[in-house]
């Protein structure tokens, strides 16, 4: 499935204005980025409160599928403008991090 | 690749923003050399942990990257404060990180433990006062 996909089934919102052609087989959440930079899957969407720019760096390095912003956190104008530069997609929910990892599960399996 | 490629970069201290930029630029190189996707994720993980280390502990340093026919090689040199007793910070949880930085997500203790993890050999040389030179190889 496609991040644009999954967004459409989630209802999630697009943040960048990346194309959201990325594939996407997981998902992962965590916030304490060692441990997401080595645990995380390549295409794992990764669903994490941290909004600043260095979030950008451990989803291309990692390989991610996206970034997914819980519970409508507001998301930094430079960390959207990073992600954009380095192709990374992020997109925003009013879902928890539990409720997004149970939804996106369900629509992957 | 009949010869070896160099890539050199400045880690400034003070833009905890560009954290993560220098292991960016050279997985994207790794990528373009159609290294296996393996080695690929072994060396980011790796040097992403020490760039980051340099940055919020030494106050920034330099990341060398080579990659020859049979390896890739990261050095991060850094002439911060140096780490006391290696055993202790080789330990997962240990961190001397400051709340702030903490706070961002980063100081989880788990940063030298992963490259140590990744690196197929990890090398750390450190003298208080005077730095941290760190140096990690992968086998292609
Ligand atoms: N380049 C360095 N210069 C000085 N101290 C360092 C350096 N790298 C690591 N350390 C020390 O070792 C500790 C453990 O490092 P690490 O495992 O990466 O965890 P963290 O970075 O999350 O604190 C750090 O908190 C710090 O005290
Ligand atoms: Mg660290």
């Amino acid at each position: 499935m496609t991040v644009a996909e999954l967004a459409t089934k989630l209802n999630l919102r697009l943040l960048t204005k990346t194309e959201a052609t990325k594939k996407v087989t997981g998902v992962y959440t965590g916030d304490l980025l060692s441990w997401v930079m080595s645990h995380a899957k390549k295409n794992d969407a990764w669903v994490t409160v941290h909004t600043h720019v260095n979030i950008v760096a451990v989803a291309v390095l990692a390989e991610l599928a996206c970034i997914i912003i819980p519970e409508g956190i507001a998301v930094e104008a430079a960390t959207l403008a990073k992600a954009e530069a380095e192709g990374v997609i992020l997109l925003g929910s009013d879902l928890t991090a539990a409720e997004l990892c149970w939804r996106i599960y369900e629509v992957l399996h | 690749m009949s010869k070896s490629i160099q890539l050199h970069f400045e880690l400034p201290g003070n833009d905890l923003a560009l954290a993560g930029e220098a292991s960016s630029k050279v997985k994207k190189t790794l990528n373009q050399l159609g290294l296996k996707p393996a080695v690929v994720k072994k060396t980011a993980v790796a040097m992403y942990e020490a760039e980051i280390n340099a940055i919020i502990h030494a106050g920034g340093g330099t990341l060398a990257a080579t990659i020859d026919q049979e390896k890739v090689v990261v050095v991060v040199r850094d002439q911060g404060p140096g780490i006391a007793d290696l055993e202790l910070a080789m330990q997962e949880g240990y961190s001397t990180a400051p709340e702030k930085i903490r706070e961002m997500g980063f100081g989880a203790g788990m940063g030298l433990p992963n490259m140590k993890r990744h690196a197929d050999l990890l090398e750390i040389e450190s003298a208080v006062g005077q730095g941290t030179v760190v140096t990690i190889i992968v086998y292609l």
